[in-house]
Order: C-alpha cells, then sequence, then structure tokens
C-alpha cells in the first residue's frame, strides 16, 4: 500500500537529510507506528506519503501510484485515498462537529444526501453522536480528536496517516483515540501513526518503525519503544484496561467488524459501548498482551 | 464542487474580510470611473471631430491696401480678380460644397462679437482684416485641391484651411484625454497590487481551511474558486458603482448642463456610457480573475 525505495529527503539550507535512505512497506490493512525523537523524520515521511514534499531521490509509491510522477492535477484524487490526523487536530473553529466533517464530502463535491448520511454514521462511529452541533472549543481534546478522526475517514480512505494523534491529549484519552485508530484499521483501513509516546506503542503492540536522525534504525513487527529513561509502564495479562482515565469517551462504537458496515449501510440498532470496551477493541486478539498501564509507586 | 457550497464559501468570505471587501470596491470603482472618463473623452474627441468637420471651411484671403501677403505685392483685389475666383469656386462643386463671401467690415465685426469679452476685441483694427471666400468642402480632406488651385493665384493673399487650427485643438484634446487614460493605468495598477494583497491576506486568514481542502484532497478549482469568486464579486461592485458615476457625470454633467449651456458643439451623451460598459466591466472581470488566479498559484498551491 505505501512503499520507499531509498528516500532521502533533504530540505534547502540543512546539512543533514530529514529523511535519509529509507526503505519501508507498509502492506494493506497494516497497523503501524512510526517512532523515534523529534526531528527524526517522523512527519516529513507522512508528508512525503502525502505529497505535500517531493522526495530529493528514490521512489515513493503510495496506493499503486508512484508519487515523483504523480501530476499535480492528480495529487487530490491520491489524497481522498488517505486520511490525516495531527496533533493540534485542525478543525475549523466556527464549524459545528457536523459541519466540520461534511467540510471534507463538501469539498469534493459529494451530494448533500450523501453527507447528510455519511456524516451521522461517522459521528456515531467516532463515538460523538449528538455533538452534532457544538463547536469545537466547546468539546474536550479527546472529542476534538474524535472530529478530526471522523473528518478524516468521512470519505473512507484506504490509508489513515496520524501524525502524533495523541500528542496533545493525556495518556488515558491517548489510549482511547489509538483504540479508535485500531478499530478503523481493523475495518481494513491501512494505518500509519507517527508518534513518540512510548505508552501508546507499548500497549498495542503494533509493527514498530523506529527512526533516527532520517535513518530506519529498527523494523520490529509487535515491537516496544523504549527510550531507555522512562520509566516503562507494566504489562498483565487481563483483558481490559482499569488504570485509564475514559472521562472522554462518550461510546458510539460497536465491534469493530460493524466498522467497516457502518461506514455504508450501518443498521444503527445497538448504542455503542462505553470506553472501556472501546479500549478493549483495540486490544482485541491480544488476550495474552491486553494493555494494561500501571503507574509505579510514587511516580 | 457543488454551487450552494461555493455560493456560501464567498459569501462567507466577504462577510468576513469587510474592510478589504470595501476597500477593493472603492479603488476599483475610483480607476474604473478615470478609465471611463479617459475613454468617454476619447470620444468626445471623436464625436466634436465629426461635428466640426463637417462645418469646417477653407478660406480664400483677399488682398487690401498695404497688404502683408506677400502674393498681394501690396495692391487690393481688383473686381474682375474676384469675380475670377468666383467663378472658379462655382466650377469646382463638388468638391466645394457651399461658398460665402465676407468682407474686409463683416470680419471685422465677426472677430469683435466673437471676442467682445477679451482685450483682443478691443485691440483689434478693421486694417488686420480681408475680404475672403469662406468655402465649405462636401469632404474636409479635400483641402488640397482648393490650395492648389488658389494659392499663388491673382488677387489671393492666402488660402488657410480651417480644419489645420481645429487639428491643433483635437490633438490638445486628445492628449488630455490620453493622459486621463494614463492616469487610469496607474489606478488600474493600484487596484490590481490591491487585489492582490487582499487575496493574499484572505488565503493566509483561511490557511486552515484551505489546508483542510488540500488534505481531503479537494482539487484547486475547488480551493481556489471561492477566492477568484470574492474577487470578482468585489470588483464588479466596484466596476458597476463606477458606471453609475460615468452614467450620473454624462446625463446630468454634459448631457444635462454642457450641452444646453454649449449649442454650438456636439457632446457625448448616455448611449457613448452603453457603449464602453461592457468593456470596462469585462475588463474588471478579466482583471479580477488574472490577479487572483496569478495569485492563487503562489499561495494556494496543491
Amino acid at each position: 500500500m505505501i512503499l520507499f525505495d531509498t528516500v532521502t529527503k533533504k530540505y534547502p539550507r540543512t546539512t543533514r537529510p530529514a529523511v535519509d535512505s529509507v526503505s519501508l512497506e507498509v502492506e494493506r490493512g497494516e497497523f503501524v507506528f512510526i517512532v523515534g525523537q523529534s526531528g527524526s523524520g517522523k512527519s516529513t515521511l507522512l508528508r512525503l506519503a502525502l505529497k505535500e514534499e517531493n522526495a530529493t531521490s528514490g521512489a515513493v509509491f503510495v496506493a499503486g501510484r508512484e508519487l515523483a510522477t504523480l501530476p499535480d492535477r492528480k495529487v487530490p484524487q491520491l489524497r481522498r485515498e488517505i486520511g490525516t490526523v495531527f496533533q493540534d487536530f485542525r478543525l475549523l473553529p466556527n464549524k459545528t462537529v457536523f459541519q466540520n466533517v461534511a467540510f471534507a464530502l463538501q469539498v469534493i463535491g459529494k451530494s448533500r444526501s450523501v453527507i447528510r448520511q455519511t456524516v451521522p454514521e461517522t459521528l456515531r462511529i467516532v463515538g460523538l453522536e449528538g455533538k452534532e452541533k457544538r463547536l469545537p472549543h466547546e468539546l474536550s481534546g479527546g472529542e476534538q480528536q474524535r472530529v478530526a478522526i471522523a473528518r478524516a475517514i468521512v470519505n473512507k480512505p484506504a490509508i489513515l496517516l496520524a501524525d502524533e494523534p495523541t500528542g496533545n491529549l493525556d495518556p488515558g484519552i491517548s489510549l482511547e483515540i489509538v483504540g479508535l485508530l485500531d478499530r478503523i484499521n481493523r475495518s481494513g483501513t491501512t494505518m500509519v501513526m507517527a508518534t513518540h509516546d512510548l505508552y501508546i506503542v507499548n500497549a498495542f503492540r503494533k509493527r514498530v518503525i523506529e527512526l533516527k536522525e532520517g535513518r530506519v534504525v529498527r523494523d520490529d513487527l509487535g515491537g516496544e519503544y523504549n527510550t531507555g529513561d522512562i520509566v516503562m509502564p507494566e504489562w498483565d495479562t487481563r483483558p481490559s484496561l482499569d488504570a485509564v482515565a475514559v472521562g472522554d469517551a462518550a461510546g458510539g462504537a460497536e465491534d469493530s467488524t460493524d466498522l467497516a458496515q457502518a461506514g455504508d449501510s450501518h443498521t444503527g440498532e445497538a448504542d455503542g459501548p462505553n470506553s472501556d470496551e472501546l479500549v478493549a477493541v483495540g486490544a482485541a486478539g491480544k488476550e495474552s498482551k491486553t494493555p494494561r498501564l500501571k503507574r509505579r509507586r510514587g511516580q | 464542487m457543488r454551487l450552494t457550497f461555493l455560493l456560501g464559501e464567498i459569501g462567507n468570505g466577504l462577510r468576513r474580510n469587510v474592510s478589504m471587501v470595501v476597500s477593493v470596491v472603492l479603488v476599483t470603482m475610483i480607476s474604473m470611473y478615470l478609465l471611463g472618463m479617459g475613454l468617454l473623452a476619447q470620444r468626445q474627441v471623436d464625436t466634436m471631430k465629426d461635428y466640426w468637420y463637417d462645418r469646417v471651411q477653407v478660406s480664400i484671403f483677399l488682398c487690401v491696401d498695404k497688404s502683408l501677403y506677400a502674393n498681394c505685392a501690396g495692391s487690393a483685389t481688383t473686381q474682375v480678380q474676384r469675380d475670377a475666383v468666383k467663378a472658379q469656386l462655382e466650377q469646382m462643386k463638388p468638391p466645394v460644397k457651399e461658398v460665402f463671401y465676407e468682407t474686409q467690415a463683416e470680419a471685422y465685426q465677426r472677430f469683435k462679437n466673437q471676442f467682445r469679452n477679451s482685450p483682443l476685441g478691443e485691440q483689434a483694427t478693421e486694417r488686420a482684416f480681408a475680404d475672403s471666400f469662406r468655402v465649405s468642402l462636401t469632404d474636409a480632406s479635400k483641402f488640397d485641391v482648393i490650395a492648389s488651385s488658389f494659392q499663388g493665384a491673382p488677387g489671393v493673399g492666402k488660402v488657410q484651411d480651417q480644419k489645420q487650427l481645429l487639428d491643433k485643438f483635437f490633438t490638445f484634446m486628445n492628449v488630455v484625454s490620453w493622459s486621463a487614460i494614463a492616469l487610469a493605468v496607474l489606478m488600474v495598477v493600484c487596484a490590481v497590487l490591491l487585489m492582490a494583497t487582499t487575496i493574499r491576506q484572505t488565503a493566509f486568514s483561511r490557511r486552515r481551511e484551505t489546508g483542510i481542502m488540500r488534505l481531503v484532497g479537494a482539487s484547486n478549482y475547488t480551493i481556489q474558486m471561492p477566492f477568484i469568486m470574492e474577487t470578482v464579486v468585489a470588483a464588479l461592485v466596484g466596476a458597476g458603482l463606477a458606471m453609475v458615476l460615468l452614467y450620473a457625470t454624462v446625463r446630468y454633467g454634459i448631457a444635462g448642463y454642457l450641452s444646453t449651456a454649449l449649442t454650438d458643439t456636439a457632446f457625448i451623451g448616455v448611449p457613448d456610457v452603453v457603449a464602453i460598459a461592457p468593456w470596462v466591466v469585462g475588463g474588471v472581470v478579466a482583471l479580477a480573475v488574472l490577479t487572483s488566479g496569478f495569485t492563487l498559484r503562489r499561495y494556494l498551491r496543491v
């Protein structure tokens, strides 16, 4: 789905490339964490995949297209297949939740009837049912990020890129958000998330690609992210989190298997689970490794 | 992009940017008013040319006693010479249309009457004037035929073409109207720069919106169209107001006042305003589209 072949990106007036001879492949339906310290090249990698930047050398393939040869007029079509979520949410402050999500469809020419059907479905998937008329400043950080996620997935993209989506959120809410992203991934969307949040990475045990000074230094399936000087969470085998603050989640999502259907013809029979279930869904299929954050005594 | 969405975005943009929109409207109005005045001045010159060239006369001045004309040799034109000139003129119809004879006294009286409010009228003496044949032509450009026939003929002091005098006046009028157009072009440059600045500022203030549009796959056309249309709307309002001002100037200033106060010349009218309107409005739209398109190409790239 995404292929970087010896890609180097050097910004003007810099001595070191932001991305240096990176080769990696993300398969369809995969969930990949790109980790590394600030300035390691995580965001540049995502920007290259979005064709917001062009590689200085090497080739980038996204959804079967080689981006170097993709003409400008076809870039919008590429981006319709990629959803993006950012640390700062990037919501329009003067538009309601519904309007923010609908905006993504309006600007690509979707009809009013499609918007009226799709937006509420998407808001229900991300757990924002009933908050359609709220303005962004009336929402918590976690809810704002859910709106941003709803906007990113409302057009049912094949790929979802998230650049530090939990950077502005507290740990409990972060887990909920990544749990939501995990559920979206389980519906078939390829997920690439750049983060330096070790709690998140270690909680979900996905493929981890670590960058250091623009180079891939590690690519592990089910890997961890350990910077070595930060106290790590402990793990046990219990199937749900019990130490995560979950005040933010309003529920609103069913089992991940429903997610794929929900975008097209959701029946709406369920009210949605609470946030505990939501996080548990994020770890579904990994009973022996369900993440459980535990602060060490004295922390 | 749906029309309702586009209209909504244009409306929002105009509302959020009222002060800049007003400045674009005003600058466009003033520049288009000046440009319109320049174009109308050109039409006024053309109208006056048509009017005066129809009335232009060739004067064949005869000799008087102690005449200063070289051909006269100090003696006055004899009756025989006078009759010969008249007979020749009569034979030259066309291009000669009409011939009037004006005596020295009549010429003096006419001059005094024309310059009654000027010291020139008082200072002039009858001796400075001469008898003349006033010849009107079917085609004002046929002056050469008359000049070649009568210049140097016995009893003829000088053949003078009024058209040459008028041409000097029209040259002056042309300079004035081109100056107005040059001034208008400067104002148009101001309008273009202001439009570009406004668009840049608007694009900057809406960068979050346009950033999202780019990310979700909106086309260049969708991203740029609201900005272009906002500029076009503001420029059109400015051009519309300029046309209203031009109409009022011509309707009440020229057709309503000047043409009744100065009845011995022709003036432009409201139809001339109507004639230049498509050029002014079309020019404004083209200018707004080109300016915004060029500015946005740099600032709103996919």
